[in-house]
């Protein structure tokens, strides 16, 4: 873990150098801020699970809806929650906590949830493993769309205290950026990535294959809870709808642009999608290039980002870091000691 | 007996759409590992496309269908795909999503992200009476047509030079290409037939629910990656019976459900999927692709 200490100050400085870019910059670019932090929260939760085990997983999403939903029962103040939520328990109904008490309820839940779930799925390998998370993903939305009492279903979930701040996202990645840190470099870390590269020789030494996936997977889903719980109290509004595919997709699509055998990736991919992102914002706003006026259009921005996601990926088909981690460049042989294997297709 | 017979029915229309879906998906999947994202959108634009050709002769119109969405299909192979064949899966599939999400977008660039009406064989909404039962004819027609393509698709693959390649291919794609096989052909012709196959399905769909909307191919994709897991991977067959017997679930379990329930359908749907992962991992039919090898 001592030869990669580097590569946890690099990212460290990265995401304060993003964080200061919020302090100093405008409103709006500060609400762009918080926004990538809280997507990287959810990237490097992904990456604890998938970028040491190797199994995609279509399923996390839901581990932020339950996070999300399971702190907001808590959180709403408790006037709201007896008109918008009145058939949650009773006990549930006269308690409210604040936004750390209401992570840590989402954080457990999801992790009870996920142990549960997890012992499913780590059962399968590979593909199988990938689309049962896929219809776990689709059996909570469906659960949650429809458990009126619960959700409000299809309609929004308003009224949420809005808590997350600067200073609350930033430190969330950071303490996100630890524990996948500890993780990755631990002996267990070390050991599910071995698994990944080569799952028979793994087992064939004696590592405990599924118990690592599955610590993994309940890892990640309470990082990712956590960043659920966050863009609630940053919106100040839940809807079913944003723990679907297209959070499914577009934090998968993050992890890989980075690099999803790293977890410098997670950053870099986070910031890269985020900075892309906010670039086009601005351009498909509308503006003048060469006397011809631009006028906005809705959807310009995610063709955009699309076409760079594929501009990326095809120069660089492992991510932006090659699935290396970020170091100093005289530690670089140190700090990614598995070596890079590429078993492909002809 | 007259509800049984329309449910069978029922579910055998469902479980035809899915299958073709599936097909689509699992051709690709069994040559390149590739989860297709896209092939939602071949089915989205391919049902744009008749929206489009309102009032031009229906055998015209399904015919600009299936080309637009042939072509869509082997451009997206060619400028996407090909490129980076090699790469691992992950990089695959969110390539495969970024040109879903290229392609949704555009259709709200272009067509707005509300739903639009179409009116596709009005004449297909009409029941057909035997005695007591009525048989939606669309039901009748999506059956016909899913045998019609199917038993072409098996004809193809079993006695064409191309498709024995193809299938050669799905079985294990080095071992092909070291024999001769040429992989850029196998590839396109697979991305063509799941373009052909997307183009039937967007026919089928929009015959039945008379709308296009930028997202109405997800439901179905979904399905179909379902479906081909649940089948076997790398089996053709298995996809196709995996993609019927999710429809057949879903309609069944709409059936039979209690009123209360009925709304959590699709939770029920998923968990069955779930639990067929967990007692067959390797597919209801075993593809010979599916044994990992050490």
């Amino acid at each position: 873990m001592r030869a990669a200490i580097p590569t946890l100050f690099i990212l460290v400085l990265m995401i304060l150098a993003v964080s200061l870019l919020g302090v100093f910059g405008s409103p709006l670019l500060l609400r762009v801020v918080i926004g990538a932090m809280i997507n990287l929260v959810v990237v490097i939760g992904l990456s604890i699970f998938i970028g040491n085990s190797g199994v995609l997983s279509f399923g996390h999403a839901s581990f932020a809806a339950i996070g999300a939903y399971s702190a907001a029962w808590f959180t709403l103040p408790i006037t709201m929650k007896k008109i918008f939520l009145p058939s949650l328990p009773a006990f549930v109904l006269s308690t409210q906590v604040g936004l750390a008490g209401g992570a840590a309820i989402g954080a457990v839940t999801a992790a009870i949830t996920a142990a549960v779930i997890g012992v499913v799925i780590v059962r399968l390998s590979g593909i199988a493993a990938s689309i049962a998370t896929l219809a776990w993903l689709a059996i909570v939305h469906s659960v949650f769309s429809n458990a009126e009492a619960l959700t409000k279903g299809t309609s929004s979930l308003v009224g949420l205290p809005i808590e997350t701040n600067l200073f609350v996202a930033t430190s969330a990645a950071l303490l996100a950026l630890v524990v996948a840190f500890v993780f990755r470099f631990s002996r267990y870390g070390l050991m599910l990535q071995a698994s990944r590269e080569d799952e028979a020789a793994a087992l064939a030494s004696g590592i405990p294959v599924r118990q690592l996936r599955l610590f993994a997977f309940v890892v990640s889903a309470a990082v990712v809870a956590i960043a659920g719980v966050l863009k609630g109290h940053f919106l100040g509004i839940l809807a079913v709808g944003q723990f679907y595919l297209e959070f499914t997709f577009l934090s998968l699509a993050m992890l890989v642009l980075g690099g999803m055998r790293s977890l410098s990736g997670a950053v870099v991919g986070t910031f890269a999608v985020a900075a892309i992102g906010e670039i086009l914002r601005i351009l498909s706003s509308g503006f003048e290039i060469f006397g011809v006026e631009v006028i906005a259009m809705p959807g310009l921005r995610e063709i955009g980002l699309a076409i760079m996601m594929l501009l990326i990926l095809l120069v660089r088909p492992m991510g932006i870091t090659n699935g290396r981690e970020l170091t100093l460049p005289w530690k670089r042989k140190a700090a990614n000691e598995l070596p890079i294997t590429n078993d492909q297709i002809g | 007996m007259n509800f049984a017979l329309q449910t069978a029915i029922d579910a055998l229309s469902v479980g035809s759409i899915y299958a073709l879906s599936a097909l689509g998906i699992g051709l690709l999947f069994g040559i390149m590992r590739l989860i297709n994202f896209a092939q939602s959108e071949f089915v989205t634009i391919g049902i744009y496309i008749l929206m489009l050709s309102a009032g031009v002769w229906f055998p015209l119109a399904a015919l600009a269908a299936i080309c637009v969405v042939v072509v869509l299909a082997l451009v997206v192979e060619r400028m996407a795909f090909r490129p980076i064949r090699t790469a691992d899966p992950a990089t695959l599939l969110v390539t495969s999503f970024a040109v879903s999400y290229l392609l949704q977008y555009s259709l709200v660039l272009i067509f707005g992200a509300r739903p639009i009406g179409l009116d596709i064989l009005p004449e297909l909404a009409r029941p057909i009476v035997m005695g007591s039962v009525r048989v939606p004819r669309i039901d009748i027609a999506t059956i016909g047509a899913t045998i019609v393509l199917l038993s072409a698709f098996a004809l193809f693959l079993r006695k064409t030079r191309i498709g024995i390649e193809m299938r050669a291919a799905a079985v294990d794609f080095r071992m092909a290409r070291l024999l001769g096989i040429r992989a850029n052909r196998v590839i396109a012709v697979a991305f063509a037939m799941s373009g052909l196959l997307a183009a039937v399905v967007a026919i089928l769909f929009a015959a039945r629910t008379g709308v296009a909307a930028p997202t109405i191919g997800l439901e179905l994709a979904l399905v179909g990656f379902v479906a081909t897991v649940i089948g076997g991977m790398g089996s053709l067959v298995g996809a196709v019976f995996g993609g019927l017997a999710v429809g057949v679930v879903t309609v069944l379990l709409q059936a039979f459900l209690p009123p209360e329930l009925r709304a959590y359908r699709e939770a029920f749907v998923y968990i069955v999927v779930i639990a067929v992962l967990v007692l067959r991992p390797q597919g209801l039919f075993r593809g010979a692709a599916a044994r990992e090898r050490v």
